[in-house]
């Protein structure tokens, strides 16, 4: 296993290109690409079990990092290696690429091989993000993201493809140039692109200014695409207009990029800053929490409002990271003490619940709303709307769809018991030892989630007598005539399974993943406050 | 018996199975499910009990309870514990809930017949069988319920109680909802639940900051309550906007008494209880008596100690959570007087008798709190099964006077009959309005002495009934810690619920049958009125466990098992259990108001009603009594208030989001970027362009101009020269100029 070992994370994060590669230059028929990719796909996914087992957690920090010269005039490395916060997102990313390909492959029937390459490409990008450990190297695959995302709308997207894609490229775009500007200036400051290496240098330490502007270049690359409000809108776009398997990954994984950014850069190289902007983080994800979740009431579209509903539970990962922020210094958590009257100890203890409580958010997120806009995907699929006021009485006609849709959005609101809840309650418990208002104010959040979960959803597309004349035209999943909506098939709920059997488990039991976010949450905080 | 206490996680767990079961492999056998259902239901009942009796007969339990992790969490460098408990105060109710779930289940098995707002056609197989098309989801939410309250009571800590309190919650919604095809069942399910959350998220911000306050930092209950944890959270301050400084236990005490005020539905947050009748009947006993709102109680007993250290630093949550019981209790007494659903009596009932509860809290009565608790579940369980019972005997009659009418009139079947009476809208066809039942008692005997019975234990019919016991001691005890007008209005209370319980029994069972539904009502089948049978055991005897030994004759022959049970254990976490000396007065007052309800309930509707005739006390009180009729008119007053402005400002923040601010600004960026495009192409075209074709221009020019120049005089060249001097020291200085400024 050592010879593995040393080359996994290689594997891991090249084999998709390779897959792609082997689509375009391979692929013959439409079925032979998409039996293809899906057991090609399955590699990634094992490595990354294979990762979440073989990790040490005892030990801790990065493992199975991965060295070489890259670009050396730039003094540009490849270096590549995880932690406990990147392990269980790496996992999250090959099994909704796996469930997103697998999913496709059903549905998806015109350029079904410039598709399956454009779905490769992205879930390179994507674990490339996860692990880079080299600035120049995450800024690359941090672009390339976008490229695939891009044309996956503007090809298979809806009505309104163009406008989504480019107004989803543009504002990415923006975020990127004032990371890259960032990313420079820490390089000018420290002589190094090394992710690990530069924070240990402590870049701008003692200058408030600079720190702060360095802070906010990788804030608005990394807060477009989380994406935080106020800049969020292009993402009810995006998701309106994507491709079922398109939305599942834009909001299972390329949200997930920004706040891992914050986790592994924002946090860590700017703690100043971090400390003095902390408020405005917190502030910006209780108001996304509150605000996105007040929009949702109002939406008549059912993927637009999921789409909200992400605004809303992005707020929460802003939140936790927020509050953990504001305690990235002695500086910063002698006020926290002097604040509140509880001990240094607890304190931390209360930024690694946050930490944990955002990490466990991006997580279960991914899972959740990934599952969500896997089930509107499969309602679409036949009812070829999602006008919510086209539906009613489904429950009765489509039982598992309905059981699977009620956990989904129950998981959503944070139900206890269900993935969702751990999130929701570290990140409050957290954030109320640090920042009790806006966590406070946070909480309006969770009573308007239930509203739009309930009132909006369930009861609009579920509940009721089914009526035949408020949509008369229903087809099956491959598109024949229907005389009504049709329950799930069986690849669609081979998709939907190992999601909500994902979601059970860590509602009940979800000790395990919190022990990798615990772990590297707590390192974070050790690092930071032995750095000055 | 003392290793029954290691496997006390395992009670919730077969029920869980069985909703697993039931889901994923039996949601088309009806019958198999149900079985599934009652077999988990009987093994927790099993478990329960034997792990309730262990605790009785062990020496000393209160001083030695079981508290066991199971697995932890990592929180930082701490870890959180998940795990289980047993004490006196939830071994108790793992004997009532588990004894009432397997009943409710098996009453179920019968009950869930196919529901008559369907049409026979839209489900033919569930119409043939006779039973309710969704009858294994039925089972499945029920299981799932149940699930919620046992892992609710044998929790060890807050975080674990408000995990399965919200199982229940979503439970609630589910089984609110169940006949989803009647729009007013859907609306109920969503207010429940929203409702609810209100009190739920308060909830969780108070558990919170137990969480962060506690030291440890901890929120297992035997770590919360000890003393040193306790005396810090009293006697530290937290500045709150607006209300100044208080103790935080004051705080987390109100915060997490609005849970309590969700659940157990108490004023203002009791609108959705109500509603939840739309539930099938089973339902309303679960949540009503056995389950959901006792949670709320169960939760203000759990979380006493904070009540009780807060009472020492200031009395202001006391009063709070005091008052909000006893105005509750009155509140919804009077609603009650005043309601035609034999099911929202029962309702508002429940709502008002939990008022005495948390008014009991309030007091500092631990042991009467929990007493009534006990007794209310078992006798509000039979009175809801009671009328389940009534609701389906009536629908049969009705189905059976249909079927002989058939020929006659086939074209008014199934549809509404609506009368306007003076005492509110009557539809003739309605199967739960009490002015279509009366003289039930002779046609149904079974389900109608059962139900007497826990009309009289409701009503603290003295010596004999449960509710009498427990309902005493509260009144004892307000009596005692002179609690004038809390005492006052909780006897008052007792009155109305003396009055209304005869009120029911009288329009229900007693005088002539009003309709053909009730004339031809039949008795229910034996798996309804088993349970009914053996639950009004409990209404009766619970309340003898817990006689007061200062109680005139019978307190020294009956000893009061219940305070020695429970008492050590109140010690164990540093209450001190009060004993009410007795006195003639409070008991006086409690015969009076339980005897002179039922008799004055007797005399105005010992007879029933005549046909046509409206309700008498409604022909006296007129207004007010309409104001009852109304609820006062809360809901109609949240609909024009809270909701609506929810509703707007979503609406405002949407159009704020995508049409005038937010998106109008980043379209506004776009266009004046392609704006700018055009512009830089214009300018490209105009000016780049023709500055191109104009430097050839000019060059031809230039070779003019520098001709003229070249004339060949001196005064030129020197001229020109200077000029360029001039302009070179001008850029030059200039800025050194401007520096000097």
């Amino acid at each position: 296993m050592e010879s593995l070992d040393s080359i996994v994370l290689t594997i891991l994060l090249f084999w998709p290109l390779v897959s792609a590669l082997l689509v375009i230059l391979l692929g013959r028929s439409d079925s032979q690409i998409k039996k293809g990719s899906i057991w090609a796909s399955l590699l990634p996914l094992g490595l990354s079990i294979y990762l979440l087992f073989a990790y040490d957690s005892a030990a801790g920090g990065m493992q199975f990092e991965q060295f070489a010269e890259w670009i050396p005039q730039l003094n540009a490395g490849y270096h590549i290696g995880v932690d406990g916060l990147s392990i269980p997102l790496l996992f999250l990313t090959a099994l909704l690429s796996t469930l997103s390909l697998y999913y496709s492959a059903g549905v998806i029937n015109e350029r079904v091989k410039e598709y399956f390459f454009l779905m490769h490409l992205l879930e390179f990008s994507m674990l490339g993000v996860f692990l880079a450990l080299d600035y120049v190297l995450f800024y690359v695959f941090w672009e390339i993201s976008l490229v695939p995302m891009y044309f996956l709308i503007g090809i298979w997207g809806g009505e309104n493809r163009g406008y989504a894609a480019t107004k989803f490229f543009i504002y990415t775009l923006v975020g990127s140039v004032a990371m890259l500007l960032a990313i420079l200036g820490v390089y000018f400051a420290t002589g190094t692109f090394d992710i690990v290496e530069a924070a240990a240098a402590k870049p701008f330490a003692g200058n408030l200014t600079l720190a702060s502007l360095a802070f906010w270049g990788f804030f608005l690359g990394f807060a477009f695409k989380v994406p935080s409000f106020p800049f969020h809108t292009w993402l009810p776009d995006a998701h309106t207009e994507a491709p079922t398997a398109g939305s599942v990954i834009l909001a299972g994984v390329l949200l997930k990029l920004g706040a891992y950014g914050m986790l592994r850069i924002m946090l860590p190289s700017f703690p100043e800053a971090s400390v003095y902007w902390a408020t405005w983080l917190v502030g910006l994800g209780a108001i996304a929490i509150v605000y996105g979740a007040f929009v949702c009431v109002a939406q008549t579209d059912l993927k637009r409002l999921i789409a909200y509903s992400s605004v809303s539970h992005m707020g929460y990962v802003m939140l936790g990271i927020g509050a953990a922020a504001a305690v990235m210094t002695p500086e910063g958590l002698a006020s926290a003490v002097n604040r509140f009257g509880l001990t240094p100890q607890a304190i931390q203890d209360s930024a690694a619940m946050a930490l944990n409580g955002a990490a466990l958010q991006m997580f279960n997120h991914g899972i959740i709303t990934g599952a969500l806009f896997f089930l509107v995907g499969i309602i679409y699929e036949r009812a070829h709307t999602r006008d919510l006021s086209r539906f009613g009485g489904l429950a009765t006609k489509t039982p598992h769809f309905y059981g699977l849709m009620l956990t989904a959005a129950f998981a959503s609101l944070g139900l206890p018991g269900l993935a969702g809840f751990w999130a929701e309650l570290f990140t409050f418990r957290g954030a109320f030892a640090i920042m009790p208002y806006w966590a406070a104010f946070g909480t309006i959040g969770i009573v308007i989630t239930a509203v739009y979960i309930l009132y909006r959803i369930i009861q609009n597309v579920f509940l009721g007598e089914y009526d035949p004349a408020k949509l008369t035209h229903w087809t099956t999943v491959q598109g024949e005539h229907a005389d009504g909506p049709t329950d799930m098939v069986g690849f669609e709920k081979v998709t939907m399974w190992p999601l909500i059997a994902a979601m059970f488990l860590i509602g009940i039991y979800p000790t395990p993943l919190v022990s990798y976010f615990n772990k590297s949450a707590q390192e974070l905080l050790a690092f930071v406050q032995n750095l000055i | 018996m003392e290793g029954l206490f290691s496997v006390t996680w395992v009670v919730p767990i077969p029920p869980f199975l069985a909703f697993l079961a039931i889901v994923l492999f039996l949601n088309k056998n009806k019958r198999g499910s149900a079985l599934t259902a009652i077999g988990a239901a009987l093994l927790s009942c099993i478990l329960g009990w034997g792990i309730a009796f262990a605790s009785f007969f062990r020496d000393h339990f209160g001083d030695h309870p079981i508290d066991e992790a199971i697995y932890t969490i990592p929180t930082g460098a701490t870890e959180f514990v998940i795990g289980y408990a047993v004490d006196p105060s939830n071994a108790l109710m793992l004997f009532m809930v588990p004894f009432l779930v397997l009943m409710i289940f098996i009453y179920s098995s019968g009950y869930m017949t196919y529901p008559h707002h369907l049409q026979a056609a839209q489900y033919p197989t569930a119409y043939a069988q006779g039973k309710d098309p969704r009858y294994s989801r039925f089972m499945a939410y029920i299981c799932l319920f149940a699930t919620g309250m046992l892992g609710l009571v044998v929790a060890n800590n807050l975080l674990q109680f408000f995990i399965f309190w919200e199982v229940m919650g979503l439970c609630s919604y589910l089984l609110i909802g169940f006949w989803y095809e009647k729009a007013s069942a859907r609306a109920a399910a969503v207010k429940a639940f929203i409702t609810t959350r209100i009190g739920d998220a308060l909830l969780m911000i108070g558990l919170i900051l137990l969480y962060v306050r506690s030291e440890p930092s901890s929120l297992r209950f035997s770590e919360l309550f000890t003393e040193a944890n306790l005396d810090q959270l009293a006697d530290t301050l937290v500045n709150i906007p607006v209300f100044g400084e208080v103790h935080w236990i004051s705080l987390i005490g109100v915060l997490i008494f609005c849970g309590a005020i969700g659940k157990s539905a108490q004023f203002p947050l009791h609108i959705w209880l109500p509603d939840a009748m739309e539930g099938p009947t089973p339902v309303s006993a679960m949540i009503h008596a056995a389950t959901m709102v006792s949670a709320g109680v169960f939760l203000l007993v759990r979380m006493f100690p904070i009540y009780e250290f807060s009472g020492q630093v200031s009395t202001g949550t006391l009063q709070f959570v005091a008052f909000i019981g006893a105005f509750t209790a009155l509140f919804a007494a009077t609603i009650a007087l005043a309601q035609w659903d034999i099911k929202r009596v029962l309702a508002y009932s429940t709502i008002s008798q939990l008022g005495y509860m948390v008014a009991a809290i309030g007091m500092g009565a631990y042991l009467a709190a929990l007493f009534h608790l006990l007794t209310h579940a078992f006798f509000k369980a039979l009175l809801f099964l009671g009328s389940g019972s009534v609701i389906h005997g009536v629908e049969h009659g009705y189905h059976h006077a249909h079927e002989h009418a058939h020929d006659d009139h086939d074209e008014h079947h199934g549809e509404p009959h609506i009368v306007r009476r003076a005492d509110g809208i009557l539809d003739t066809e309605d199967a739960q309005d009490m002015r279509n039942m009366g003289g039930l008692l002779s046609r149904m005997p079974r389900t109608g002495w059962t139900f007497i019975i826990g009309g009289l234990a409701l009503s603290g019919f003295p010596l004999v009934t449960a509710g009498f016991w427990s309902k005493d001691e509260i009144l004892a005890f307000a009596w005692h810690g002179n609690h004038q007008w809390l005492f006052w209005t909780l006897a008052l209370s007792a009155f109305l619920t003396a009055f209304y319980t005869m009120r029911q029994i009288g329009l229900t069972f007693l005088g002539q049958a009003r309709t053909e539904g009730a004339s031809h009502a039949p008795e229910s089948v034996a798996s309804m009125t088993t349970p009914l049978i053996l639950i009004s055991f409990f209404a009766i005897a619970a309340g003898w466990v817990g006689i007061p030994e200062t109680f005139p004759v019978l307190g020294g022959i009956v000893p009061n098992w219940l305070a020695h049970f429970v008492e050590p254990y109140m010690k164990y976490m540093h209450l001190y259990p009060v004993h009410p000396d007795f006195h003639i007065l409070p008991l006086a007052v409690s015969l009076l108001v339980a005897l002179g309800g039922l008799g004055a309930g007797y005399l105005v509707y010992g007879q029933g009603l005549k046909e046509g005739q409206t309700d008498p006390v409604a022909r006296v009180l007129g207004p007010i009594w309409w104001m009852w009729h109304r609820k006062y008119w809360i809901d109609e007053l949240y609909n024009g208030t809270i909701v609506l402005f929810t509703m707007w400002l979503s609406r405002f923040l949407a159009l704020f989001d995508r049409e005038w601010i937010i998106d109008w600004f980043v379209n506004g960026v776009g266009r004046t970027a392609l704006r700018l495009g055009d512009l830089a192409s214009a300018f490209d075209r105009f000016v780049v362009d023709g500055f191109v074709d104009g430097v050839g221009w000019i060059s031809d020019q230039a070779g003019h101009l520098a001709r003229l120049l070249q004339d060949g005089r001196v005064q030129t060249y020197l001229l020109f020269g200077m000029l360029i001097l001039a302009v070179w020291l001008f850029l030059n200085v200039l800025p050194m100029i401007l520096t000097l400024v």
